[in-house]
């Protein structure tokens, strides 16, 4: 018996052992505590930085002026954001969310995310960008337009971004829909398949191991679709400093992304939520846009970094597409995409 | 078999559930409820016929099918000798080794996939034979483990028996080794075929637009298209796949379990022959496994085309330039991590340790809770990460702002691992241990504890490592959770790589080495850790 009581005593230990486990997590989370009344929650995209720059910095001033503490969360992807805010509909994870651009704003909206009209904060060009030496070397002019694309010269040349899992993927098809038009731009891919063009899953493999601008890249496709600031981000990160773009922009290939804000419907902090979203458009935070997510601010009155009026193209008339539109035949035209350009 | 369930029945009925009772709810609520909240949610009558109708996700089946038993099969064979190398000898390196086959399975793919990819041939580009070899690459940890473990506690005095009555080296593999190895084998193919089959960033990264897999599928529906309802027909599919062919397995690693007494042991080369063999697999296995790594510590260290430490000395720093900064703060990323490291492996080890006592101690529903347990292996992570969302949204379950709840989806991905890391060893006790205990006057239940329960004690420490391990790179699920402050470090890492620029580039593979040096010293420590628990072991 006495033996029985002993092992009994082990085996309880061992479920005690578990059991404190239990016990540690739930005492841990007393560090997440309920959130102040005079807080508010900005859902951002990942790129959106949550700690330790300018953009925060000016963030804290808000919360100086008007004892409404911010707090930043990360959704992923712009894509998993909106999916995500249309799940939570009306329980949404924040009180304002920034950054969904032209070609999900239909979903948002659809899906009855927003409180009110969201609003536009920022903008950004999809554009071919090419690499300015490798033209140079072989006295070759780099193409113009989505049509010189085409051409014999620029055969192979070209790596873009699979529309189907690559936001800028998707803005590059857009704009050829919108060159070619609806009925047209089927007849480009194939011509663009036949001249040798390579398709990337995602931005990072299409710009860093195909393309062979970027500093310190391992490719040798001169052209890439990317973003008209990418040659100011090749300035400002390069080591040693430079003070040329390695990069051009062909600017009459360019796709016009908007990024939207908005207060989230459902929100507990609705006037806060209003007051920093006022915050998000004026000058004080929008200067600080260009150097730290690479867009511009949506006022042009608000004053641009140098490398910026420099090195960054803002296409006079970029292409263009309406949300609804966007949203109506994405699907569609993705799904076209794959069998032309893929199969 | 008979004394052995004959044994089993008189130990206590409540011993079973009680030890279930952790495991069952902690997946229960954390795994079960999420996915089935989701699937209610977003299923629509029409959906499942309209997401399998889809055009081409016939040929996204057939080639994820087709790569992971491939994948699979390669990788079984190619981490065969470096098991075997692992488990049975000693020479100078050896844990080095060890780490370096485990690190690029638990750093997060983005990372060492950038590597791999430069130095695959740009024929191979794009192509399903990139995907499998990246995937042989990633999965060769998964064998040299699970095999490993099982191969270090077999016994040497059986092989050096039938050597002695004459048997050749390939017999004594073919009628000792192997048989005894094989529910070994069959847990390590399981994981390997759940991994490759579910593979997202491999199959993305190497295998380009052409060759999706079915997890790169769903993911596109829910992130890109907006389709949730889509995605969770297509997640229910994978899961069906996954779980019959876990239980399918579960069920031959049961029947493939040979009980044998003894211990195994390690032993430095003897022979000329012995040392080149050694030698040999080390070198090779070395040069596979350390070169993507190297290119990757190397890519930190390259900048304008010259050597620079431009990016380490930045990194961290307020500034990159004047007014500039990326917001990343490795130190904190790299404490926090680590913090979500320790409490995921303390949470699988307790949680693994416990269902792996119910599931070798239960004589019928032993297999439901194994088979339970592995599900979250085979879910599509963006399933998991909106089903938590859209669960724990409201009090008193309003969870998703919570920091814990990312350990503990590492929890989830780790528990199974420590699971199959444990069950063949608890397997293979012959009863006739227990029968002496109880000859020896000991109470059913002491035999069981003196026995079962402690012969876990050192692979447990082992798997505590790989459970910290795979927390510290994991960038499934958890990426799909919406999350407060500062990131773990596959996220940080995530987001420098995506930025234009040499520096953000360069420092997120900085980051990658950091994050590379701390999973090994991790795995090494618990090796380290779980040697010495051998050598207490052999004392007692």
């Amino acid at each position: 018996m006495n033996r029985r009581t002993r092992t009994l005593g082990q085996v309880q230990k061992v479920l005690l052992a578990g059991l404190a486990g239990v016990v540690l997590l739930a005492a841990c989370s007393d560090d997440a505590g309920p959130a102040t009344p005079a807080a508010v929650t900005l859902v951002a995209y990942d790129s959106f930085p949550t700690k330790g720059t300018p953009l925060n910095d000016a963030l804290a001033t808000f919360t100086a002026d008007t004892g409404i503490a911010v707090r930043i969360v990360s959704a992923g992807d712009a894509g998993t954001m909106v999916t995500k805010a249309v799940l939570t509909a009306g329980n949404p994870e924040g009180d304002v969310m920034w950054g969904v651009d032209n070609t999900l704003l239909s979903a948002a909206t659809d899906g009855n995310v927003f409180e009110g009209e969201p609003v536009p904060v920022d903008f950004g060009d999809v554009c071919v960008n090419y690499d300015i030496a490798w033209f140079a070397e072989r006295g070759i002019a780099p193409p113009a337009t989505l049509d010189d694309l085409l051409l014999p010269e620029y055969a192979g040349l070209l790596v873009v971004q699979n529309p189907s899992t690559s936001s800028p993927g998707l803005a590059f098809l857009l704009a050829t829909v919108a060159n070619s038009g609806d009925d047209g731009w089927q007849q480009y891919w194939a011509g663009l398949r036949a001249n040798g063009v390579e398709v990337a899953d995602s931005w990072d493999s299409a710009y860093y191991e195909r393309f062979s601008g970027a500093g310190g890249s391992a490719g040798d496709k001169p052209l890439v679709v990317s973003y008209g600031s990418s040659p100011p981000a090749e300035v400002v990160f390069a080591d040693p400093p430079r003070t040329d773009a390695p990069t051009g922009v062909a600017e009459a290939t360019c796709f016009r992304q908007t990024e939207y804000a908005g207060v989230l419907r459902g929100t507990e902090h609705p006037a806060e939520a209003a007051q920093l979203l006022q915050f998000l458009l004026g000058e004080q935070f929008q200067q600080e846009l260009p150097l730290n997510l690479f867009v511009y601010p949506v006022s042009p009155d608000t004053p641009l970094p140098d490398v910026f009026t420099q090195f960054a193209v803002v296409p006079s008339d970029p292409f263009a597409i309406e949300p609804a539109t966007i949203a109506a035949n994405r699907q569609q035209w993705q799904d076209q995409w794959t069998e032309i350009v893929l199969r | 078999m008979d004394r052995d369930r004959a044994a089993l029945n008189r130990l206590p009925r409540w011993l079973v559930p009680a030890l279930a009772a952790l495991p069952v709810v902690g997946l229960s609520l954390f795994f079960l409820w999420p996915l089935g909240t989701l699937l209610v949610r977003v299923l629509q009558p029409g959906s499942v016929g309209d997401a399998l109708r889809a055009p081409g996700l016939g040929q996204v089946l057939w080639f994820t099918l087709w790569q992971a038993v491939a994948s699979t099969a390669l990788t079984l064979v190619v981490g065969f000798a470096p098991a075997y190398l692992l488990a049975r000898y000693r020479f100078p390196g050896r844990r080095v080794l060890l780490a370096a086959v485990t690190v690029p399975f638990m750093l997060p793919t983005v990372v060492v996939g950038a590597a791999f990819l430069a130095l695959l041939p740009s024929a191979w580009h794009g192509t399903a034979r990139a995907v499998v070899v990246a995937h042989v690459f990633f999965n060769i940890a998964v064998v040299v483990r699970l095999v490993g473990a099982m191969w270090a506690v077999l016994p040497t005095d059986l092989t050096a028996a039938a050597r002695t009555l004459g048997a050749a080296p390939h017999q004594v593999l073919r009628c000792i080794v192997l048989p005894l190895l094989r529910p070994a084998l069959w847990a390590a193919a399981t994981v390997v075929f759940l991994f490759t089959f579910t593979s997202f960033g491999a199959a993305k990264l190497l295998g380009g637009p052409a060759n999706p897999t079915l997890e790169v599928e769903i993911a596109r529906r829910a992130t890109q298209l907006g389709d949730v309802d889509g995605a969770a027909v297509l997640s229910l599919l994978q899961l069906v796949v996954l779980g019959a062919v876990v239980w399918w397995s579960a069920r031959w690693q049961r029947r493939a379990t040979v009980q044998f007494a003894g211990s195994g042991s390690s032993r430095t080369a003897r022979s000329p022959g012995e040392r080149r063999f050694v030698a040999g697999v080390a070198a090779l296995t070395a040069a596979t496994m350390l070169t993507p790594l190297a290119v990757m510590v190397s890519r930190s260290l390259r900048l304008g085309g010259n050597w620079s430490l431009a990016a380490w000395r930045t990194l961290g720093a307020a500034e990159v330039r004047p007014g500039i900064s990326l917001g990343v703060d490795p130190l904190a990323s790299l404490s926090l991590s680590l913090r979500y490291a320790l409490v995921a492996a303390t949470l699988s080890v307790v949680a693994g340790g416990l269902a792996t006592l119910a599931i070798a101690t239960a004589r019928r529903h032993g297999r439901l809770l194994d088979v339970g347990l592995m599900l979250p292996l085979g879910t599509s992570a963006v399933t998991i990460g909106l089903g938590m969302l859209i669960t724990f949204d409201t009090a008193p379950v309003d969870w998703r702002a919570e920091w814990w709840l990312i350990p503990l989806g590492h929890a989830l991905v780790a528990t199974p691992f420590v699971v199959r890391a444990l069950l063949p060893q608890l397997r293979s006790i012959p009863a006739q241990q227990r029968d002496a205990a109880a000859t020896l006057g000991a109470s059913p239940l002491r035999a069981w504890f003196a026995i079962d329960v402690r012969r876990l004690a050192l692979p447990l420490l082992g798997s505590a490592g790989l459970a910290a391990a795979i927390s510290l790179g994991e960038f499934g699920a958890t990426t799909f959770l919406t999350r407060a402050g500062r990131e773990t470090m596959p996220i940080a890492i995530a987001r420098l790589l995506g930025r234009t620029g040499e520096i953000p580039r360069a420092q997120g593979f900085a980051m990658a080495t950091l994050l590379l040096l701390a999973t090994a010293i991790v795995i090494g420590g618990a090796e380290r850790a779980g040697e010495g628990g051998v050598l207490d072991a052999r004392r007692s």
